[in-house]
């Protein structure tokens, strides 16, 4: 647990990319099977275990550590974990200290008069206070010892459970034996340990590193092309034995004993339309960029001569349980790349549609019937045993529509081109997509996908090949409400937003809240916008602060948003898609925000042409 | 022993009430216009309220006539210690240790207030209707708890405080009192600073392994980096330590009041190969800016109890987080409280919340007071935007330790 402790501490403050890559190479350069191995599988997150679940922290942390002391903590720290991390309190018997010292808990003392003995000389060398059952800060060992982080930092314990030891124990204690387990190490680890740990139980790391650069890692490690990796990645187990052992030339390359893998997927940049000037229309085709679900589905022969089908995210996960009614429909040999959209009677649905399919977590027959999936193709990778990703675009598109063709079932079909012969005449289909022969998919489309003809299939976000043109957003003027201080990287920023627009109320012109905005500014305006808050707080509740606002106080914010859909949530009954701050009006006087009828229109708009389709979903699904 | 500059006079140690009451009350009428102004009741009845309220310019004695560290200008005011949202320029009147009154006259220039008197440490005076008392506060060079007793009840306000050794100021004296006023900026339990030392160890640790490379670490102006250089001293480390120009003026005060820093050169007149390898100290927002690009390949470190929480370290690309602060942390703020015996605890400024609940599970009295000003009003620096070396004034200078409300990276 110290190495793989230490990696994931110094990889946290490491913000270059190349640096990661070595540390990570170097430890798993230095760190034998299986130890390396799971800590792969930390870091790629693929592992998960059953019972071991962030639930499981904070019911060990109310029990050790008074609740609301606990919570304002972690509400400010942003992260279980960390905050766990840190406060946790030494086990009455696990310190050499503690005998000292030993007190009752602090949290159930009652009265005050016992305990506090006041001894004005002792201020040099207090006694170490434990009414909290929180340890003391332990001398630091002569020569400042390893890189230890500090203090609550414990002296090393005798015990440290090795990685494979902590996952082994995770993956195999019952219900109920987790808690005391868990607790138990937490006891003995120290404070950097003991987050590792806990980071492991939660899932999510957060320490800067992909899965793609771990595996990364292990491929520079033999000077082997990362691609490589991920080709035989799915068919790997931890703690990868076979892979290290292949990388180190120790063994043969593992087979890709998954006849239906994965192939990382190729990304595009948003287009601007200054960009276009330099761009030849002619080297370029388009099609819809479809609001729904990137996939990729996969299908291949095992050696048995079973068909194996698999349909993966964008990031490689494998989902293919969520959507039994399409993987029925992959008859085919070879890797597509598309979209994941609802179809009914022939008609694409929008987002919002997509999202009730999306957000069960049992699959039901009714929910299928209810919410069918759908692919639509616009790439294709592989077909039978031959990778087609070097071909240019063209010509794999001349690939895929015969295997559509072929394959002839409702469920997948293409992706149709937009044809162009100008960025104008482009832009114009942008514009209007149902008049450019998008029909009554047109709300569904959020923009085009620009991709030049001979582009190569290439993993990841290759410079000037795809372009993602997307529609314009709706722009409201907004005056700020509330804010919240974020998470994670954000947990001392108040960058969480609420902001209202003007309506007529029982008692005149009063703000309603209508979203809630977390980006969009930059890091500078971030600061200026928690100062703001912090300067102008009328109210605190918890971590949220209510600020000023009024006709001729408050601060304005432009907002930029995707589409809007009735919501018996809000109390404005509208509820925006993807808001983000779009501006920062310094200089707009609040009463020259919007008006709830501005939003009205948006809406009434949306449901009769373009974005929020739920009304007409709604009628659909009754 | 009276310093008269302008209208107001400072009573001598042995004093009486240099003012008739009427005099007296009227200055706290200007001083504080609040509902507080009329509450003057005679001294034996005197309740703690009585002697310390809360007014928008601070904390102020109405029987006394003064107020402490506030954040207006204010007829007089006592002032616990040097950062800049609680040594403010532009009162009538100041008394605060003499090594205050040195910082203020070295930020704001001599003319910081109409007049300045120096408290002696445990001298007592009478002011007004209380007495007052000057006692190390263990925070930075000069920093005083300021004890004010009236009708026998004695109420401590602390300013900022550590517990923690600090071989650049005097130590936390600890004073029983009923009512202890303290801060709270680590005032949530997963603050707990390791020892100074073991911190500055690792600082040198990664000197000797990156010894091309140099380190620039992150430190307030006023405390924070002189006490991080005579950590360094005292663990052998005798090489020039370099400095950024807006670490020079008060480091070069602490060395006339006789703390020794050994050598340290300007940064900026450095050849970039004799960098590598060095330390090198600037203000926190000088090391993400323009300015840090003239050292090679540096490392970052940040000294601040901020450190703490890696989310802070990585929002400032901090690389190598030194947990170093001047206040204290959570346990030293229970121990505290506990310590002085106080009945009721009120909690200035910096995570009020669990501090009074915290107080509160232990049978105190405890209110927040939710002050603003101290580092609420301060500008952030964390770090984006770049600021010129030589500032025109000291307030963008160093924005002091005080945490601002209960986030930015001030201070600390």
């Amino acid at each position: 647990m110290n190495r793989f402790t230490a990696l994931l501490d110094r990889l946290a403050y490491e913000p270059r990319r190349n640096a990661k890559l070595r540390l990570m190479a170097d430890y798993f350069a230095h760190t034998p099977d299986p130890e390396r191995g799971w800590a792969l599988a930390a870091m790629t997150g693929v592992l998960s275990f059953r019972y071991a679940k962030p639930g499981l922290i904070r019911g060990l942390a109310e029990e050790r550590m008074d609740p609301t002391l606990f919570y304002l903590s972690w509400d400010y720290v942003g992260d279980l974990s960390e905050t766990v991390a840190l406060m946790w309190p030494a086990a009455p018997s696990s310190s050499p200290l503690a005998g000292e010292v030993a007190r009752p808990q602090a949290g159930s003392e009652g009265g005050r008069g016992a305990e506090l003995e006041i001894d004005a000389t002792a201020s040099s060398t207090p006694a170490p206070p434990t009414r909290l059952g929180l340890r003391p800060s332990p001398p630091s060992p002569p020569g400042g010892g390893e890189y230890a982080p500090g203090i609550g930092h414990n002296t090393p314990p005798p015990h440290v459970p090795t990685l494979s030891e902590v996952v082994h124990g995770l993956s195999t204690a019952s219900k109920s034996d987790l808690p005391a387990l868990v607790a138990g190490w937490l006891d003995v680890l120290d404070e950097t340990a003991r987050w590792a740990l806990l980071k492991l139980i939660t899932g999510e790391l957060r320490i800067g590193v992909s899965a793609r650069l771990a595996k990364t890692a292990v491929a520079n490690l033999g000077d082997i092309p990362p691609d490589e990796v991920e080709h035989i990645w799915h068919g790997l187990e931890p703690p990868y034995e076979e892979l290290f052992a292949w990388v180190e030339r120790r063994g043969p390359r593992p087979e890709s004993r998954d006849p239906a893998p994965f192939r990382p997927p190729m990304l595009s940049h948003p287009l601007e339309e200054e960009d276009l000037a330099k761009l030849d229309a002619a080297h370029f085709m388009a099609e819809w960029k479809w609001d729904g679900i990137r996939l990729q589905a996969v299908c291949g022969r095992r050696p048995d001569g079973r068909l194996v089908r698999r349909i993966y995210s964008r990031t490689g996960e494998d989902v293919s349980r969520a959507f039994p009614d399409l993987v029925e429909a992959l008859e085919f040999e070879g890797a597509l790349d598309g979209e994941l959209l609802i179809l009914r009677e022939d008609r694409v649905q929008s987002f919002n549609v997509l999202q009730q399919r999306l957000n069960r977590r049992s699959v039901t027959p009714k929910l299928v019937a209810e919410y069918p999936a759908h692919l639509r193709v616009y790439d294709i990778l592989a077909e039978g045993e031959e990778d087609l990703r070097a071909l240019p675009l063209v010509e794999r598109r001349r690939r895929l529509e015969g295997l559509v063709a072929q394959l002839a079932n409702p469920r997948i079909d293409l992706s149709p081109l937009v044809p162009f012969s100008s960025w104008d005449e482009l832009a114009a289909a942008r514009r209007d997509p149902a008049a450019a022969g998008a029909g009554e998919d047109a709300a569904a489309i959020e923009g085009c996908m620009v991709k030049r003809a001979d582009s190569s299939y290439v993993p990841g976000r290759p410079k000037g090949l795809w372009f993602k043109w997307k529609r314009d957003p709706h722009l409201v003027d907004a005056v700020l409400m509330y804010a919240a201080r974020g998470s994670g990287k954000r947990s001392s920023f108040y960058s969480d937003y609420t902001f209202g627009v003007w309506r007529g109320g029982e008692e005149g012109e009063e703000l309603v809240p209508v979203g809630k905005a977390y980006f969009g500014f930059t890091d500078e305006e971030l600061q200026r916008l928690d100062r703001y808050v912090r300067n102008h707080t009328m109210n605190r509740f918890g971590p949220v602060r209510e600020v000023e606002y009024g006709k001729d106080k408050g601060l304005v914010l432009e907002v930029a948003f995707e589409g809007l859909q009735r919501s018996s949530r809000h109390k404005s009954g509208v509820a925006m898609r993807f808001p983000r701050v779009h501006r920062i009006r310094w200089d707009k006087p609040p009463r020259e925000a919007d008006r709830i009828e501005a939003l009205e229109r948006i809406l009434a708009r949306g449901e009769a042409e373009v974005y929020p389709l739920k009304e007409q979903a709604k009628g659909a699904a009754s | 022993m009276v310093c008269c500059i302008g209208r107001l006079t400072w009573s001598p140690a042995t004093g009486r009430a240099p003012q008739d009451r009427a005099t007296l009350t009227g200055s706290v009428i200007t001083a504080a216009p609040s509902a507080d102004a009329d509450a003057y009741i005679p001294a034996m009845a005197l309740t703690c309220t009585d002697i310390l309220t809360q007014t928008p310019q601070g904390l102020c004695c109405p029987i006394g006539g003064f107020h402490i560290d506030p954040v207006r200008p204010v007829e007089r005011a006592l002032i616990t210690h040097g950062h800049s949202d609680h040594a403010r320029a532009g009162h009538g009147a100041v008394l605060a240790t003499r090594e205050t009154l040195a910082i203020m006259a070295e930020r704001y220039g001599e003319g910081f207030a109409g007049s300045a008197e120096a408290a002696r440490l445990g001298e007592e005076r009478r002011i007004g209707e209380v007495t007052v008392r000057f006692v190390p506060a263990g925070h930075v060079l000069g920093s005083a708890q300021i004890v004010i007793e009236a009708g026998g009840c004695r109420i401590v306000v602390s300013g900022d405080y550590k517990r923690e050794p600090d071989p650049t100021c005097l130590a936390f004296e600890l004073v029983p009192c009923d009512v202890f006023i303290t801060e709270a900026t680590f005032g949530l339990p997963v603050f707990r600073h390791p020892e100074a030392r073991s911190e500055v160890q690792k600082l040198l640790e990664s000197v000797a392994l990156f010894p091309e490379r140099a380190h620039l670490v992150g430190v307030y102006a006023l405390g924070k980096a002189q006490r991080v250089m005579a950590l360094i001293r005292e663990a052998g480390y005798d090489r020039p330590i370099y400095l950024h120009g807006a670490l020079e003026r008060l480091t070069e005060l602490y060395k006339s009041e006789g703390v020794d820093l050994g050598e340290t050169p300007k940064a900026t007149g450095a050849r970039k190969s004799e960098l590598g390898g060095a330390i090198v100290l600037a203000p926190p927002s000088a090391t993400q800016d323009l300015w840090s690009r003239r050292l090679p390949d540096p490392v970052t470190a940040f000294a601040s109890g901020w450190m703490r929480v890696r989310a802070r370290a990585r929002q400032k690309g901090v690389e190598l987080p030194l947990v170093i602060s001047d206040h204290a942390d959570w346990e030293d703020l229970c121990r505290t409280i506990a310590e002085t015996g106080a009945g009721e605890v009120w909690v200035t400024h910096g995570q009020e919340d669990a501090l009074v609940h915290w107080c509160r599970t232990q049978g105190l009295e405890a209110r927040p007071l939710h002050m603003l000003g101290y580092g609420d009003e301060e500008e952030g620096d964390l770090g984006a935007s770049s600021r010129p070396e030589h500032p025109p004034d000291a307030e963008s200078r160093d924005r002091g330790e005080a945490d601002p409300a209960e986030d930015s990276l001030e201070g600390a």
